[in-house]
């Protein structure tokens, strides 16, 4: 049989499937350089300058490291407003992630009405938007009721140290609202726990583990990458919350006269290290624990 | 004598305790509390809203009024409605979250396809980048963009929002391509061969083939863009603000534009601005969701379920 052979001007067979596969993704390769990348560079550009903007153009005055140095020893707020955030965000991150994983253990189990409850615990995918958890925020509709308000409980905290008493105080105040972060993260547990094959519950109650033992020798180690993604998930989503106070005071620096565009920039690069190194740690955290 | 049915010991402990394919009813009642507790975390805010909005002066003020408003008043929703301008601005966002979010499902559609289907070099890359765009903050994006939109005139325009999500860089763009990407690794291989044998094109095969077998992904990556674009108010008063009023943009500046309609000093003290009027508007910002959730709840929890969505 003659050997067909590639003409000259003919693409070889890999050559031309990457071409195709790049051509459905170019669109968005294109948009990253674009929408991402550029603006990305030119953010950290400003962060070195004085920003002035003006009618026609936009005037650099290079200032070298001054706005990173402003915003971490100078700037009376930034640092404090950086500090409750990553406490705020690693009290949520857990409580986030056992209260999904129990609504989607609980979701998976067999029992009559699951429609209506599912319809009701995937509520917070929809209704989660800054405006609506502020607005439910300053009504006081986001406390465990009456709770945060007992003699008792302020009394016991007075006594607290404060690094103590900021993450309880966080905790009674928005417990509700930890809560309303869950959504899409049921979702994803609900998924991967229908992922688990019968069968292999089926082999352990043969030989006799009980359902307790079956959860934490099948379960849970079934769940370990999606508890990473979860957790990466929730603190990305924590930490891009508008109404997050470390965001609204960069929004804020931004038009103001002191700030300007080059500090505000300087702070969200500082605000996007913190937030690597928290994805860092919980990554740290939680990997070593996932089978590959 | 036979002791009655009911009380063979066998029976009554598999009511309680269960057997291997039903539970008990300890279990069921555990199972039951726990649901209907965790319901309460999720209802508690609804309802709360819902019944203080119906609330009148009087009702606010009188302590023994806590659960049932003593009459249906309608005044709040009608105050609300005009402070928040509502048709206007329901229009408004409805735009600023359909637009968007079609073009963005169709990108990341064709992105996630890509990368699940043709070997290329680089797509390791790819991937990182991706996972990137999920991680950063906007903050660090947006100025520039804001800035060129400023030169080019198209701040206030809703295409400030339109030419990301066309670019496949829209709000939560990753997690899109993502879906797409598992649901189109799932397709079996032999069906795009033999379409290639029968001489389809690359883009015959996406349409008449990927597509058709990933509705239940697009159905899940719609709701919850429209869903997120309309929630987004960072971007959109960023972008958006001076041309177009949203919703929620409406919401967060309700006590400002509430005493513009109502003076505090001229109006008498039952049309002051109180915190029923507040939460009414509230609640009409999440109406349509809600409206629109319950109507596809039944779809949207199956889709759900069959993407499987998870990006491991």
């Amino acid at each position: 049989m003659k050997k067909t052979r590639l003409s000259r001007n003919e693409i070889k067979p890999a050559t031309r499937e990457a071409l195709q596969g790049l051509a459905f993704v170019f669109l968005w390769m294109l948009g990253f350089a674009l929408f991402t990348l550029l603006p990305l560079v030119q953010t950290f550009l400003y962060s070195l300058n004085q920003v002035t903007v003006t009618a026609e153009e936009i005037q650099l005055v290079p200032v070298q490291w001054a706005n990173y140095a402003r915003a971490l020893f100078t700037d009376p707020t930034f640092v404090d407003l950086l500090i409750e955030y990553a406490i705020e965000t690693l009290v949520s991150v857990p409580i986030v992630l056992i209260f999904a994983l129990i609504i989607a253990l609980f979701l998976n189990l067999r029992f009559r009405l699951k429609g209506v409850f599912r319809t009701i615990f995937f509520l917070p995918v929809i209704i989660t938007s800054g405006p609506v958890i502020r607005e439910l925020v300053e009504q006081g509709v986001a406390s465990v009721p009456q709770l945060a308000n007992l003699t008792i409980i302020t009394q016991f905290l007075t006594q607290l140290p404060s690094y103590l008493r900021a993450p309880i105080q966080y905790l009674l105040t928005s417990f509700i609202i930890i809560f309303w972060f869950s959504g899409v993260q049921v979702l994803i547990y609900l998924a991967s726990l229908q992922k688990i094959d019968p069968s292999v519950y089926e082999a352990a109650s043969i030989d006799g583990a009980s359902g307790w033992v079956s959860f934490w020798k099948i379960t849970l180690p079934a769940l370990s990458g999606t508890t990473l993604v979860n957790a990466i998930y929730t603190i990305v989503t924590l930490s891009h919350f508008s109404e997050n106070k470390v965001i609204k005071y960069i929004y804020s620096q931004t038009y103001a006269v002191q700030g300007g565009i080059g500090y505000a920039s300087a702070m969200s690069f500082i605000y996007f290290a913190v937030l690597l190194l928290l994805i860092g740690g919980i990554y740290l955290l939680i990997a070593p624990q996932t089978r590959k | 004598m036979q002791r009655p049915k009911w009380l063979d010991q066998d029976r009554i402990k598999s009511f309680f305790l269960g057997t291997r394919t039903r539970y008990g009813a300890i279990f069921t009642t555990v199972i039951y509390t726990v649901l209907i507790v965790i319901a309460f975390v999720y209802l508690y805010p609804l309802l709360y809203m819902f019944i203080t909005s119906m609330k009148s002066p009087e009702d606010l003020l009188n302590p023994m009024v806590q659960w049932v408003p003593t009459t249906v008043y309608l005044e709040n929703y009608r105050k609300a409605f005009r402070v928040l301008n509502y048709p206007r601005t329901f229009l408004a966002s409805l735009q600023t979250s359909l637009l968007p979010s079609l073009l963005q499902v169709i990108v990341c559609s064709l992105t996630g396809y890509g990368l699940a289907r043709y070997r290329f070099r680089g797509k390791q890359l790819l991937f990182l980048l991706l996972v990137a765009t999920f991680i950063i903050p906007a903050q660090t994006t947006v100025i520039p963009q804001m800035l060129t939109y400023k030169r080019y005139g198209l701040l206030g325009n809703v295409l400030s929002l339109i030419i990301p999500a066309a670019l496949g860089q829209g709000f939560r763009s990753a997690i899109f391509v993502l879906i797409f990407y598992q649901s189109f690794l799932s397709l079996p291989k032999v069906l795009e061969e033999s379409a290639r044998l029968d001489g389809a094109s690359e883009w015959r095969i996406f349409f008449s083939i990927a597509l058709p077998n990933a509705i239940p992904a697009y159905v899940v990556s719609l709701i919850f863009s429209m869903v997120w674009y309309w929630n987004e108010t960072y971007l959109t008063v960023i972008f958006l603000e001076g041309g177009i009023q949203t919703l929620p943009m409406q919401l967060s500046k309700f006590v400002q534009a509430y005493e513009n309609l109502y003076p505090p000093g001229t109006v008498n003290i039952f049309d002051r601005l109180n915190e029923a009027v507040k939460l009414s508007g509230t609640f009409l910002n999440i109406l349509p969701l809600l409206v629109m959730y319950f109507v596809l709840q039944r779809w949207f929890v199956e889709s759900v379920e069959r993407t499987g969505i998870t990006g491991e």
